[in-house]
């Protein structure tokens, strides 16, 4: 019993904690609208985080995550201004600079061996300067109603839950389907054991470039549709996606993956996505000031990273 | 009885890049007919716009030669400005407790850094990156707009000049040459060398390597703690985005690669990333003098990052199978 | 002849997790004299000599040095008393000078921590005079701009210059080639004649007789024999394998066994390789001889297409084929297992179906499970797991938590999954105890007579001879001999370095 016990993943008692502490609090996160607005908020960067599990696992990090999420969402506002009939190619249009982002990045790190933090970084940087050129530096244009539907819209007066945000399903559709590509498919059994050993994955046979080129396009298309459900329920702002990369990084490791690559699920990643919003919800609750966010973060990353090289070393893995 | 040794062109390509840009700059210069930019005096005045830049990657060389990274020295620069000017709040007697204030913080983050990555074993890139969040977290909690202001007689360090050269680029040139004594004739600096080439044979030549990767932590911080006095005294006071917007740790970590000093650790030295700043500024002036927009200026810089460090990549990584 | 005894180890027993590593182990050395350690790999010959330097501590037995009861807790300890240690992998920095790696972490300082640059080079120079003028660099020469030789002459003069009186080599001549094992016999000499003794850890006959002047067999983490004088060859090749040789290898292939040429090589090149004729022929294992060098590991990454052939053509099954990546080897029916096993071959974090699957994972459709591999299920692979007698708590456990041989034949597994034609060997039983190897050598020839071209390389000559229907022998990248069947050592050996002799000759 102990032993099946400390076989769980320490991430899913740390949000149970939380949820209790939460409630504990603040009971009106125990109503519909609580924790569906709650769920709500999380959405995005659960969807980012899971993204970031693939780069993860394939042994690198994307640190342009974030850059894109802003640049979906200016770029939107500003291809849209309002015009709804547009929406659906516009995201089609934002989905498809994603797939180019995400293979750019895996290609400079495939063909020219930049280091993955580098080329993204790079490409945080290219992508942050081509946001502020095309916007000219302060947000412009509008998003219309219909774009934002999938960020902002509730659907009412259902049985039971009574309450569910368009943004909720868009995060169980998203999440079920990277969970299956990771621990379901050829696909993802490649990728962590290239995460794992890159060398003897290539010498097995498999595919590294095309490989990289799919966990790369995964993130920076969880980037769009972040963007898209941000640009929904927070509206366009040059500062939307700033840090957010770094809390995708930080919900994977909560959850468990291993830096480098080779271990890391998509259900304990969901679920370290869940603590990062719930410790920032517990921060509001308690009224400290936002920027305190930033501090626990920093924390909560190392500690994280800490725990797992501990309980790793203790079980001899 | 010493065979000659072989030309290390690994050695010679940050100089060569080096050449490269100064071309590029003349031809620009001489192209869109403003050879005004091409007096002896324009080219050290470049070097004095990246001061900043210098010093912090001066510190992060260190680092990196010891195969660690630093992602902290952006807000380590905003948190050392916006202390100092204001401890000094425009009263000339409060520098030098600023100043050690201000170094003392430089050196306690340099030991929490390096000491998180000793003790517990954490990923430099995750240690560096959890405290450039938690110093970014202390600092808007507590400052939000330009906060105090330095003194005149402070101000010196940024605007001064002796004998027609500012003081902060002699500064800059000082703390170089230390460094390059430090690492290339001192057994502490040796000893960065050997922990990061080789950590296991060092450690088994009886080095105690823990305390070489603390030292090369706390003195990068401490070089980025100066470059925040720097700007403070250039700014006449300290804001809490002036790292940030600065990108001061991604850009001190590309000039150091540039400048040849290895990501592995344990090869290079702080005279090529001394050359990777040179090479940056004559980017940025060619980018002015050509007349090209600022934020698509961010946009080549990102590419031009990236194509550096490929650069040296592809050179040192054959495909291996 | 020789002198005092320096030192002396009396009953060492060393255990590890699972393994006792060593048991009862005595051992010693005098003064003037070369003591060859010899064994099998994993035979407990370095675990000995680390419990001697102090990097591991011994559970039971006692260590004398010049009489003395000591025991060393941390290799510098033992480095201070003058016993010094020169691992296979050398503990160099390639990007410093001699002299600096020569006082590695022991730096001469002036006042302010000043290094003393002039004493370093100085004292530098005078330890490398010990050589003579043999050694062809000086003080300020870059670690990496040396060849392995004289990276090992470093090693030797950082022992020195400790005034080392006890001198470790770990299979020194590893990495060499015949003039530089020559140097390094000379060096050992005068090393000798200096009063100074020298542990020799090797398995080569060749050495023994030529600088041995005791001989001890370790076995199994036992001494198996002690010899005061070198013994003829056989008594000590007896002593380290413990058995007839004849039933370690399995019979080699029948003339009916052996089939068509499933792999054809003409005019194969690249900057390693040149002009390689090669047939690989079905039911029958092709054995690699050569040293170090000679191109053996090159030619299997040609035909596995991780460094791949620039000039010639390559058949499999007569049918003209393009080996540009390890991928389109595979395609083509050719598997390799490569020669170091953590580094190229496993995936530590995942199970062990996990790693028998992936190959099968690698050449299926990308989305959904393995579909168009000869093996695809897992039910399959536990199968062959099952019937490889791969030993594991269970086949869902981390790979990392398995012996040697067990993950050698969860790789194997890996590529039986895709049925190859052609099957490469690469040192198929380094750091596997002797007990396992048979199996492996068995599961070799089993391979063969299903039908399985098979391709041995091993730097372990007489594995070589034993596993192999005919052996080829490889110098200078080019293939300059064929034997057959029970070809003998000499003849082989000398086959792999005449070739060499001439063209360092000529």
């Amino acid at each position: 019993m102990m032993a099946r016990l400390k076989q769980i993943n320490p991430v899913f008692l740390v949000l149970a904690l939380l949820f209790v502490a939460i409630a504990i609090l603040s009971p009106y996160f125990l109503q519909p609208a609580g924790y569906m607005n709650f769920l709500k908020r999380a959405a995005p960067i659960a969807i980012l985080a899971v993204g970031q599990l693939y780069v993860i696992n394939s042994g690198g990090f994307d640190l342009s995550a974030g850059a894109l999420v802003t640049l979906t969402v200016i770029g939107s506002s500003i291809l849209l201004d309002g015009d709804a009939s547009a929406t659906w190619w516009v995201i089609l249009a934002m989905l498809g600079v994603g797939v180019i982002v995400g293979a750019v990045n895996a290609l400079v790190v495939s063909w020219l061996k930049v280091p993955s933090i580098i080329a993204t970084l790079g490409m945080m940087i290219t992508l942050s300067g081509i946001a502020l050129t095309w916007s000219g530096g302060a947000p412009r244009g509008y998003l219309p109603e219909n774009f934002r539907f999938f960020g902002r819209y509730l659907i009412k007066d259902l049985p039971l839950i009574k309450i569910l945000p368009v943004a909720v399903i868009v995060m169980v559709v998203v999440c079920v389907a990277m969970w299956w590509l990771m621990h379901r498919t050829n696909y993802g059994k490649r990728l962590i054991a290239m995460g794992d050993n890159p060398k003897a994955a290539l010498l097995a046979g498999v595919p590294l470039t095309e490989t990289r080129i799919v966990a790369f396009v995964m993130s920076s298309v969880s980037a769009v549709l972040a963007g898209i459900l941000l640009g929904g329920f927070a509206g366009v702002s040059t500062d939307v996606g700033v840090g957010l990369e770094l809390q995708a990084i930080t919900a994977a490791v909560i959850g468990g993956a291993q830096l480098l690559g080779g271990r890391g699920t998509v259900g304990a990643t969901i679920a370290g996505a869940l603590v990062l919003q719930a410790m920032f919800t517990l921060l509001n609750i308690l009224g400290f000031p936002k920027p305190i966010r930033d501090v626990v973060q920093g924390l909560i990353l190392i500690s994280a990273v800490v725990i797992a090289g501990y309980r790793r070393r203790r079980s001899g893995g | 009885m010493n065979i000659p040794r072989p030309k290390n062109l690994a050695a010679l390509a940050p100089f060569l890049l080096l050449l490269a840009a100064i071309a590029v700059y003349v031809s620009v210069a001489i192209a869109t007919g403003q050879t005004q930019y091409l007096t002896a005096e324009n080219l050290l005045g470049l070097l004095g716009r990246s001061i900043a830049l210098g010093i912090t990657a001066i510190g992060q060389t260190f680092a990196i030669l010891i195969a660690s990274i630093d992602l902290s020295v952006a807000n380590l620069i905003s948190v050392s400005a916006v202390l100092a000017s204001s401890i000094m709040s425009g009263d000339p007697s409060m520098m030098l407790p600023a100043i050690a204030a201000v170094l003392a913080v430089g050196v306690v983050v340099g030991l929490i850094n390096g000491l998180v990555i000793t003790q517990f074993e954490v990923n430099p890139l995750i240690a560096t990156l959890g405290m450039a969040l938690i110093l970014q977290g202390l600092l808007s909690a507590t400052f939000n707009n330009f906060a105090g202001e330095v003194p005149e007689e402070f101000q010196v360090f940024a605007y001064g000049q002796v004998g027609g050269i500012s003081i902060s680029l002699i500064f800059l040139i000082a703390l170089t040459v230390a460094a390059w004594v430090f690492l290339r004739f001192t057994r502490a600096g040796s000893n960065i060398y050997s922990v990061g080439g080789n950590p296991d044979a060092s450690k088994l030549a009886g080095m105690r390597t823990t305390r070489v990767v603390i030292m090369a932590h706390v003195i990068c911080s401490v070089c980025a703690t100066i470059a925040g006095l720097y700007l403070a005294s250039r700014l006449r006071s300290g804001a809490p985005w002036i790292g940030r917007d600065g990108v001061y740790d991604l850009e001190s970590i590309a000039v150091v690669v540039i400048g040849g000093t290895a990501l592995s650790g344990g090869r290079g030295g702080v005279w090529g990333t001394l050359m990777g700043v040179m090479i940056f500024s004559l980017i940025d002036s060619i980018f002015n003098i050509a007349g090209v927009d600022a934020f698509a200026k961010q946009i080549l810089r990102g590419v031009i990052i990236v194509a550096a460090v490929a650069v040296y990549a592809v050179r040192s990584r054959r495909i291996e199978a | 002849m020789s002198g005092d005894i320096i030192f002396e180890m009396k009953g060492i027993t060393k255990v590890f997790p699972g393994i006792k590593a060593l048991d009862g182990v005595s051992f010693s050395a005098r003064a003037g004299e070369v003591h060859a350690l010899v064994g099998e790999n994993g035979a407990g010959k370095s675990t000995l000599m680390k419990v001697l330097s102090g990097v591991y501590q011994a559970e039971e037995g006692d260590i004398f040095l010049r009489g003395q009861k000591v025991r060393f807790q941390h290799p510098l300890e033992s480095l201070a008393q003058g016993v010094s240690v020169i691992y296979q992998e050398f503990s160099l920095l390639p990007d410093r000078t001699v002299a600096q790696n020569i006082f590695l972490g022991r730096e001469p300082t002036r006042s302010w921590g000043l290094l003393d640059t002039e004493k370093m080079r100085r004292e530098t120079q005078d330890v490398l005079a010990l050589f003579g003028d043999r050694h062809r660099f000086g003080p300020e020469t870059l670690v990496s701009d040396l060849d392995v030789a004289q990276q090992q002459m470093v090693e030797i003069a950082k022992a020195l210059s400790l005034n080392a009186q006890v001198i470790v080599m770990d299979e020194p001549t590893a990495a060499l080639n015949d003039t530089e094992c020559d140097l390094l016999f000379q060096l050992v000499d005068d090393l000798r004649g200096q009063g100074r003794s020298i542990v020799y850890i090797t398995h080569r006959m060749r050495e023994i007789r030529r600088l041995a002047d005791r001989v001890t067999v370790i076995k199994d983490g036992k001494v198996a024999a002690a010899f005061d004088h070198v013994p003829e060859t056989g008594r000590i090749v007896e002593a380290m394998v413990g058995r007839d040789i004849g039933h370690f290898y399995p019979e080699p292939a029948t003339p009916e066994e052996i089939g068509d040429a499933v792999l054809t090589v003409r005019g194969g090149g690249n900057d390693r390789l040149f002009d390689i004729d090669l047939e690989l022929r079905a039911g029958q294992i092709t054995g690699f001889a050569g040293v170090q060098g000679a191109g053996r590991t090159a030619l299997a990454l040609a035909l596995f297409g991780a460094e791949p052939f620039e000039t010639g053509t390559v058949t499999v099954d007569g049918k003209s084929v393009s080996l540009t990546s390890p991928r389109s080897a595979a395609k083509a029916g050719i598997a390799m297992l490569p020669g170091d096993r953590k580094a190229e071959g496993l995936m530590l974090m995942q199970s062990v179906r996990d790693n028998g699957m992936i190959s099968a994972r690698a050449f299926s459709g990308t989305l959904g499970a393995p579909d168009k591999t000869p093996i695809t299920t897992l039910d399959q692979m536990d199968a062959l797991f099952d019937a490889f007698d791969l030993r594991a708590a269970n086949y869902e456990v981390e790979i990392q938590s398995l012996s040697g041989g067990n993950q050698q034949k969860a790789i194997v597994a890996r590529w039986l999954s895709l049925a190859p034609k052609v099957l490469i060997f690469v040192e198929p039983t380094r750091g596997i105890d002797v007990n396992t190897k048979a199996g492996i050598y068995a599961q070799m020839r089993k391979l063969a007579q299903q039908g399985a071209a098979v391709m041995a390389i091993s730097s372990d000559l007489p594995e070589v001879l034993g596993i192999s229907d005919r052996v080829l022998v490889m110098s200078d990248g080019n293939i300059v001999a064929e034997f057959g069947h029970g070809a003998s050592e000499t003849e082989v050996m000398h086959a792999a370095t005449e070739a060499h002799l001439e063209l360092e000759a000529s």
